[in-house]
């Protein structure tokens, strides 16, 4: 517990000093999604690789969240400080209320549920034109105040959206220690087990369901605030993978992993400018590669893969 | 008036209904051969349509011998898909099949994008485009070829499994794979075979349906989820209750799509997959533990 307390707080410190290495510029923007991307993996994370349900439809609730905020403070000029919480209410009632039925199923059903409501919900950004402006999107979302102080540069909007994300990683750290991740991951090695000793499994599967639908939507809502621009492209079936693909890279059950994944996932990209149209093939490769050669993720292959390079340096010593 | 616009909506939606029979179909003989809900199944119906556009003008083959081309071509991809990705799998747990058949079929769905671009493209209709009237409403020649290509490829489906040795270990894997291996059935054999089939079967769903709908890199994605949603409505069968899924998705897609909004097309199919999987998972017309083939 000391040690991964000790651990975040480095992790944090380096987000801080980050900026100030990278001097600003396009990168500071790019920095501002992964920190985004990794609220929105966590998130997917504490799902999956905790309780091992899949989904594959949250780039739905991330939209919800962004729409929502978008909407509230835009067409009805709410504070954005009040939307932000009221949309993450509404998903997460949403989500806990959709999440009993859906949660029954298990493995490929629910993938493919969880599938069709991302769909579902992607469908109707699309065609309430009056409410979220369609295809063309919703503009001129303000962005988040504080004290006099606006969010509209990227440095500031930097460590708006960091201070949000390390918050996140703390309390998914501490839930995974908990009783609550202990119990998630006695559902994901065995259900019928879990119940057995106790688990009201049904229940605290929907609960990290809303819960993880919730800080989608936290996310979704920073991202609509920062980005003063929302419209459906950026919450199809495609990002829902995009997130998966984080997720799986990184290791199912891993807070850094996630960063790492989201991190990875957001920074590639921008590096292979020219190859734009590449990104998708290299997705479908690097998911297919992940599952087939180390299926535990980045983080911990290269941990055991260290691991064994020590030891097998010590033994050579002795 | 009212009665021609519901035939007329009745008699297209069949035809795509057909279409999503076939892809159900497919789902369905790998789920039941492996257990496997094959993500990348949208793909190769993808692959069908264009390669049959690649035979045509690239090789000048004509029609008739580009769809076999064609065909043959997706069901090799089919086998290498089951053989590099599906088969080394060393923890098959649901979650990594999901996650390996997703990754597979972006990575084809990448592929096509950049072998084919990111145009849409026609196929020419396998005779002619004047349309033929059926009462107060018209078919066009390509719905007619759509349903009766169906129903062959579904008889020789029915005869493929009750009437040959190969088709009856299949079934006999779908029962149960361990006692299918000791009675001397390859269930590796067996897997791979469901693959063939299912891909030749997608494809060929592919093919016909691309002169009416037209064809690109992505049309895999949602073709493929409309045929999962007539294999759920079918309980996972592949005999006639996932085609009467198909047909029926079709149908009410199309109703709903003529009479309600055409902007919700999509939706109506996803919403009564989530109906049919919150009350009834074992399928529209399934006991609870339906003979599944």
């Amino acid at each position: 517990m000391k040690r991964d307390l000790l651990l975040f707080v480095c992790f944090s410190l380096l987000i801080m000093v980050a900026p100030q290495l990278f001097e600003g510029g396009y990168l500071m923007n790019v920095l501002v999604f992964v920190g985004i991307n990794t609220m929105l993996a966590i998130a997917l994370n504490l799902l999956l690789g905790y309780a091992g349900q899949i989904s594959l439809g949250h780039a739905g609730f991330f939209g919800l969240g962004a729409y929502l905020s978008g909407i509230m403070t835009t067409t009805y000029s709410m504070n954005p400080w009040v939307a932000m919480p009221v949309a993450a209410l509404i998903v997460g009632a949403l989500a806990g209320l959709i999440g009993f039925p859906i949660l029954k199923l298990k493995g490929h059903y629910l993938a493919m549920a969880t599938l069709g409501l991302g769909i579902i919900i992607f469908i109707v950004f699309n065609e309430t034109v009056d409410l979220t402006g369609g295809p063309s999107g919703l503009s001129a979302i303000p962005n988040l105040k504080l004290a006099g102080l606006s969010f509209d540069s990227d440095v500031k909007n930097y460590y708006l959206i960091w201070a949000f994300t390390l918050a996140v990683m703390l309390f998914s750290i501490n839930l995974a220690n908990s009783r609550i991740g202990r119990a998630l991951r006695a559902i994901h090695d065995s259900e019928v087990a879990a119940q057995v000793l106790g688990v009201n499994s049904r229940v605290l599967k929907v609960q990290i369901f809303a819960l993880s639908a919730v800080i989608s939507s936290l996310a979704g809502s920073l991202y609509a605030h920062t980005m003063t621009f929302v419209s459906p492209a950026s919450f199809g079936f495609n990002f829902s993978i995009e997130l998966l693909t984080m997720v799986v890279i990184g290791g199912l059950g891993s807070i850094y992993g996630s960063f790492l994944g989201a991190a990875l996932l957001t920074l590639l990209p921008e590096f292979l400018r020219g190859a734009n149209d590449y990104d998708i093939v290299i997705y479908g490769a690097l998911l297919m590669v992940m599952v087939m050669y180390m299926p535990g993720g980045l983080v911990r292959g290269i941990t055991s893969l260290f691991s064994k390079f020590v030891k097998k340096s010590g033994a050579d010593h002795a | 008036m009212q009665f021609d616009q519901i035939l007329q909506y009745t008699l297209s939606g069949l035809s795509t209904g057909a279409i999503y029979a076939l892809i159900g179909i497919g789902f369905s003989i790998i789920y039941n051969a492996t257990g496997i809900i094959n993500f990348a199944q949208g793909e190769f119906v993808m692959l069908g349509g264009l390669l049959t556009l690649s035979c045509m003008e690239l090789l000048k083959l004509p029609l008739w011998a580009a769809v076999p081309c064609a065909v043959a071509i997706s069901t090799v991809v089919g086998v290498l898909f089951e053989r590099l990705a599906i088969r080394p799998l060393k923890l098959p747990t649901p979650i990594n099949l999901v996650i390996i058949t997703i990754g597979g079929s972006i990575l084809i769905r990448g592929l096509a994008m950049l072998l084919w671009g990111k145009d849409t493209h026609t196929i020419q209709p396998f005779s002619g485009d004047t349309p033929i009237a059926i009462g107060g409403a018209t078919v066009l020649p390509q719905h007619l070829w759509i349903l009766a290509i169906t129903i062959i490829i579904i008889l020789v489906n029915k005869v493929y499994f009750y009437h040959t040795i190969s088709g009856k270990a299949m079934r006999a894997c779908s029962y149960n794979r361990r006692a299918a291996g000791l009675v001397g059935i390859d269930v590796k054999r067996m897997v791979m075979f469901s693959f063939v089939i299912s891909s030749a079967m997608g494809a060929m769903a592919g093919i016909i349906v691309a002169p009416l709908t037209m064809t690109a890199y992505d049309v895999g994605v949602m073709l493929g989820l409309k045929g999962f949603c007539a294999a759920i409505i079918g309980g996972m069968s592949s005999g006639l209750s996932t085609v009467i899924g198909g047909l029926l998705l079709g149908v009410l897609e199309s109703l709903g799509a003529g009479l309600i909004s055409s902007g919700y097309k999509d939706a109506i199919a996803f919403i009564i997959l989530l109906l049919i999987l919150f009350i009834r998972p074992q399928g529209l017309f399934g006991k609870a533990d339906s003979e599944r083939v």
